[in-house]
């Protein structure tokens, strides 16, 4: 498998061509999707990026889930197939309905654009499974609309199922139980508020992204299929504890 | 038959309000006291052709089900007047 990464395009999307970058440096195949048109290319995962689809009017990503790409990416996603949603793009995958929950506006109603400590609770997901579990990653944020909620009952649920994949170490939006990022049910639909693909060169600050991304290029390349077949794997000595790493000692 | 019809949103209860809780701060400073349960949503206003109040209704209840509100945080409450006004 090649690894082509589509990397969906609605206007008012801004961070296809970061996303596009980032999955090239590490081999990838970039292909653009255009939202109007309803097929996926045959790429072998999608990226839906971050920005503001649609202007994120009326909400965020509300818009964006009628867009004809989406039906594409549902079919992909039913499929088994690997699709990434950063920012927006996770807003728009619980809008689409492809992961549970809501993002709504940030507790203490402040934009937030720094750069956060964020643990990796799970390496059961295409986005995860090439980093150990307690993995402390310096990441971006960039958002208004970062807070995760859900029902109670979908809450225990993504905990029952270790579907919470990446918690905020010092929880900087209200986000319910600190989720960072969540996967579905299959583990090939992962949505995060944080920016991988802008930590991952050293001139920017940070390269905590790139074990994220090259997890996602591994499933997309088939090598790390998605699902069940997706199983703890033997922890590595850490790369990093609770202390951080060198990168996330930036973080501030 | 051309109906008004306005869609409020506003947040589930129980979904945290920040932008209604804010507001709430700010009034005894701005000397207005004795207001509580100050909660901020949207209204949407829009006419709409339809056969009679019931097809309307069914109509304007599934938009709002499917687009206008996010049923995971908010809710909508539909009012519907016939004799829409022309803008």
């Amino acid at each position: 498998m090649s690894g082509r990464v589509g990397v969906v395009v609605f206007p008012g999307s801004n961070c296809e061509r970061d996303a596009a970058k980032a999955l090239a440096t590490l081999g990838a195949e970039p292909e653009v999707l255009w939202h109007a048109d309803a097929t996926v290319k045959g790429c072998d995962a999608v990226v839906v990026p971050g920005g503001f689809a649609h202007g994120d009017y009326l909400r965020p990503g509300a818009i964006a889930r009628f867009s004809p790409v989406m039906s594409a990416v549902a079919a992909f996603a039913d499929a088994g197939g690997p699709v990434l949603g950063i920012c927006n793009g996770f807003q728009v995958l619980t809008e689409a309905g492809l992961l549970p929950g809501a993002l709504q506006k940030n507790r203490g109603l402040k934009f937030l654009c720094t750069t956060v400590p964020v643990r990796v609770e799970s390496v059961r997901s295409v986005l995860t499974s090439q980093v150990p579990r307690g993995t402390i990653l310096a990441l971006p944020i960039n958002h208004f609309e970062g807070n995760y909620t859900c029902a109670p009952s979908t809450l225990r649920e993504l905990q029952a199922d270790d579907r919470i994949i990446l918690r905020y170490v010092d929880n900087p939006n209200g986000s319910i139980d600190d989720i960072a990022g969540i996967c579905s049910p299959g583990r090939n639909v992962v949505g995060l508020m944080p920016h991988p693909e802008r930590a991952s060169e050293p001139l920017l600050g940070s390269v905590d992204g790139v074990v994220l991304l090259a997890s996602f290029l591994d499933a997309a390349r088939g090598s790390s299929p998605p699902g069940d077949q997706l199983r703890e794997r033997e922890m590595p000595a850490r790369l990093s504890t609770e202390a951080g790493t060198p990168s996330s000692r930036q973080a501030s | 038959m051309r109906f008004d019809v306005l869609v409020e949103i506003r947040l589930r209860p129980g979904i945290a309000d920040p932008q209604g809780a804010t507001i709430e701060r700010a009034l005894p400073a701005l000397g207005f006291d004795g207001f509580s349960h100050v909660g901020v949503g949207k209204a949407i206003r829009f006419n709409l052709d339809a056969a009679d109040e019931m097809a309307a209704r069914t109509s304007v209840d599934e938009l709002c089900q499917r687009f206008l509100a996010n049923p995971v945080i908010e809710e909508a409450e539909v009012s519907l007047s016939p004799g829409a006004t022309t803008l």
